[in-house]
């Protein structure tokens, strides 16, 4: 038996491949397992290789896995990327319509030989090899065309009736086809319980329902991979909640609208990813001194300029940060997981709002274009409240034009807000500095005060948790990480820990502002400290070193072809680095 | 009911005769006209010296950034329909680097007016070419004189489907008064380009050359204001040098009302939180 199940199907792009992962996805969820995702595919819309990995577990993973049992190949592009992962007892299946095929000689690997394409046909229509392949698969694993049933009635239902049952039969002829002919199989692992509450979703609809329940009601986005989902869910979801979705022109209209809509009281957001995010910078410092609310969803990929539009990496920390010129208080969160993907969302628009200045989300293409399961989302922690406005009352008691949108005397620098259409409550928010009521001006002492309000703002935040640690107390090595990579980090330090390294594991959930508090204590504690990121620079160590120091510590694990991490390689570089603890223990 | 003074707030710092001065007091008597109260209206404006215009405006105001004005009142619109809505800017800041969003708000037709100070040159910057600077215009950037083809605001309004084009000049209050008037009411997306002189920086587009040159269109019975292609050949005839109502299409829809997905009810009064059944509708779609 089996821990977990590794499944890849690959194909040329446009050949039907994301769908094929879909179903298998979707119906293992349904089985009662944990199912995480990884999508392989390029920046094009016809050929090309792409993939679908689909993780099968019993642990709720954060992780793709680095290994493969069944790989289904529906051209030779397919063998030539994937076969190299599949383990020793592991099966290619692999379509005999491919032309010459060639299969790398490896008798540890059980070869299978179905003529996908003959099959389907025979069945009705090669447009359904993908479910002859999922019934080759589901022989192998133990299950039925039938436990497909109810992802194929969801999806091809309102097509009629006959349509599922073709499609039930066509994998019904896969899966004879494999039982006629081969014999070996793999023992799934035994199913966990399904919990109703249990969800299957991407980090992008994660973000999408997230920002929906944080009473988000607006959104201006222009198309980006791989942020556009986000779109769509807003597009199907706003209507029916009095929201609107507006396709922007450019990222920098996406932005200023977005600005626009939150000073009008609609609570806003747009999100992106590199390039448009670069277009963004103008207006990021626009939102902090005019004080008004917005939140960004940054969905990472890499860079620099388009980069690899298709893949992932973790290389905007320094324009999070300290992107867009002078100085503006402002929130990053890096959600470790989709289940933080949707709270922290949720959460960036009370924060953009108690204090008024910009909340940047970032995750990342492996996070938003995969789709994870999340346990349960508890719909009693949902209420939001309005924060930080003047009163209608409040106004009525001033004289005409003695409100103070940016009274510096306010606690927290904290100042009241009020929107078009409050009586009394007129001001002028704009980009240049200005006065206490909101008129532009260049005294010297003004302006001070004025940067001092903003900057006070966020002084002693904790209102969202900047690390979270695991492992013993005062472990000699402590892995670090941020965002979506510490699911891969978690499994590298469950292994260290079982074998007996004294390990740690800090993860960061947020990088402004920065927690030293929360980090300081195990970094200084530790005697090596190892930073994984993906990008070539090591923008989070470099923050640690800033914000915490104990420079000869670090070590960095960095990844930045735009492939997610495996959990072996990290593996391999924490044991070199706990080895060479233990020799210097030795001398 | 708000009077004009309501419609005032702080003393504007534009030179002594600058154009500006006039296009203030048309958009405070026009407001006043209308009968709008103060705190439902929001004037948005880019950068420039034109741009000071919404801290001079009694109304709500957002001074943004340069070139980008369209894209904050069109959100500000879309999120509170009841507001009346006017952006503002030169000819720099919406011509130059705010043309991407000129265009774009034209062609969603939101219901919005835009006012641009035209005054042929970069001002607050002290003189350099703008994007609708004359050629052979000799300025500090273009010291032998500009060979850029000028844009033509006024004929990409209407080839990029905007309802109200409409042009003014500093030297007309009341026809001015009028354009910006007709603009806010008119359901849709309103252009009133405003010859506005630039008494320090422009010695050719001054007030005495456009008394000499300008024709009134308003005054012309036989004018048809509803012939995108007449107001087109008008236009081009005159180069330019005409104010009046160019063009006027009443029947397009504006953006929230031709979209029939878009709320019915102003967005900023929707509600923040989801019932439990809105909220168990949302995550069906994930299991």
């Amino acid at each position: 038996m089996s821990k977990d199940l590794g499944w890849k199907v690959g194909g040329a792009q446009g050949e039907g491949i994301e769908s094929t992962g879909d179903i298998f996805a979707l119906s293992l969820f349904r089985l009662g397992y944990y199912v995480s995702t990884y999508r392989h595919f390029m920046s094009l819309i016809k050929g090309g290789h792409t993939n679908g990995k689909v993780r099968v577990t019993t642990e709720n993973k954060g992780h793709h896995g680095d290994d493969l049992h069944i790989l289904l190949a529906f051209d030779q592009e397919t063998i030539n990327f994937n076969f190299h992962e599949l383990v020793d007892g592991g099966f290619l299946i692999y379509d005999t319509a491919i032309k010459n095929v060639e299969v790398p000689e490896n008798d540890k690997v059980n070869i299978v030989p179905v003529p996908l394409t003959d099959i389907a046909k025979e069945a009705g229509s090669t447009i359904m090899k993908n479910m002859v392949s999922i019934g080759a698969t589901a022989a192998i694993i133990g299950l039925t065309p039938d436990d497909f049933r109810s992802v194929l009635t969801d999806r091809f239902g309102s097509k009629g009736g006959d349509v599922v049952e073709s499609n039930i039969a066509a994998m019904q002829k896969g899966y004879d086809f494999y039982k006629n002919n081969f014999t070996n199989t793999i023992e799934l692992p035994a199913r966990p319980v399904l919990k109703p509450e249990r969800l299957f979703i991407s980090g992008n609809e994660a973000t999408s329902i997230g920002a929906i329940a944080g009473g988000a009601r607006f959104l201006s986005q222009y198309p980006i991979t791989p942020a556009t989902e986000v779109m769509y869910q807003m597009v199907k979801q706003f209507p029916k909640l009095g929201g609107a979705v507006v396709q922007a022109e450019d990222e920098i209209a996406a932005v200023m609208m977005s600005i626009g809509a939150n000073y009008t009281g609609a609570r806003s957001l747009t999100a992106t990813s590199g390039p448009g995010f670069s277009l963004m910078m103008e207006a990021l410092g626009l939102a902090g001194i005019s004080e008004t609310p917005l939140v960004i969803v940054d969905v990472m990929r890499a860079g620099p300029s388009t980069g690899l539009p298709t893949k992932t990496e973790q290389s905007d920390v320094f324009t999070m940060m300290y992107g867009s010129h002078g100085e503006i208080p402002r929130i990053v969160l890096t959600p470790r997981n989709v289940e933080e993907v949707f709270y922290f969302t949720k959460e960036a628009f009370n924060l953009a709002e108690k204090y008024q200045c910009p909340v940047i989300v970032a995750t990342d293409l492996f996070m938003g274009m995969n789709k994870w399961t999340v346990e349960s989302i508890d719909f009693d922690k949902l209420h939001n409240e309005r924060q930080n406005f003047a009163t209608q009352e409040y106004l009525d008691s001033l004289e005409k034009g003695e409100f103070k949108r940016f009274d510096v005397t306010a606690e927290n620098g904290i100042s009241l807000r009020t929107i078009p259409g409050m009586k009394n409550g007129r001001f002028v928010a704009m980009g240049n500095e200005h006065d206490e009521v909101g008129v532009e001006m260049e005294e010297t002492e003004l302006r001070v005060k004025q940067m001092d309000k903003r900057a006070k703002k966020l002084v002693g935040f904790d209102d969202i948790v900047g690390a979270t640690y695991e492992g013993a107390e005062n472990a000699e090595l402590l892995l670090v990480d941020f965002g979506s990579t510490s699911g891969i980090q978690r499994e590298v330090y469950e292994e260290l820990v079982a074998e007996g390294v004294s390990v740690g594991h800090l993860s960061i959930a947020r990088l402004l502002p920065f927690p030293t508090a929360d980090v300081a204590p195990y970094i200084n504690a530790a005697k090596k400290v190892l930073v994984t990121e993906l990008n070539s620079t090591g923008q989070l160590a470099q923050q640690l070193k800033q914000f915490v120091g104990g420079h000869d510590k670090y070590e960095s694990f960095l990844k930045y072809s735009g492939d997610p991490l495996l959990v072996r390689e990290v593996l391999a570089k924490a044991k070199d680095v706990a080895a060479s603890l233990k020799k210097e223990v030795t001398l | 009911m708000a009077t004009l003074a309501d419609f005032r707030a702080e003393k504007p710092n534009w030179c002594p005769g600058c154009g500006d001065f006039t296009v203030l007091a048309a958009l405070q008597k026009a407001a006043a006209n209308m009968g709008l109260e103060p705190e439902d209206m929001v004037t948005v404006s880019g950068i420039g010296c034109s741009g000071k215009i919404s801290q001079y405006m009694g109304s709500y105001g957002f001074h943004s950034l340069h070139g980008r004005s369209l894209p904050v009142a069109t959100a500000v619109k879309l999120s509170n329909t009841d507001l009346t809505v006017v952006a503002a800017g030169g000819d720099g800041d919406g011509y130059g680097i705010g043309m991407g969003h000129f265009v774009h708000a034209m062609r969603r037709n939101i219901d919005i007016t835009y006012i641009v100070m035209d005054n042929h040159i970069y001002g607050l910057t002290t003189g350099q070419t703008s994007p609708t600077s004359d050629k052979g215009t000799k300025t500090k950037t273009a010291p032998d004189g500009s060979t850029d083809e000028p844009v033509h605001p006024l004929q990409m309004a209407i080839m990029a489907g905007c309802g109200y084009v409409a042009q003014g000049y500093s030297g007309n209050l009341k026809q001015l008064t009028e354009l910006i008037e007709g603009g806010m009411k008119h359901k849709g997306f309103s252009l009133i380009n405003i010859y506005s002189p630039c008494v320090t920086f422009n010695k050719v587009n001054t007030y005495d050359f456009y008394k000499q040159h300008l024709i009134n269109v308003d005054e012309d019975a036989s004018y048809d204001k509803t012939d995108r292609f007449a107001a087109i050949k008008k236009i081009e005839e005159t180069e330019e040098l005409l104010t009046g109502l160019l063009y006027h299409n009443t029947e397009k829809l504006p953006y929230h009302e031709a979209n029939t997905a878009f709320p019915t009810t102003p967005i900023v009064k929707a509600d923040i939180n989801l019932n439990q059944e809105n909220w168990g509708k949302l995550i069906a779609q994930f299991k």
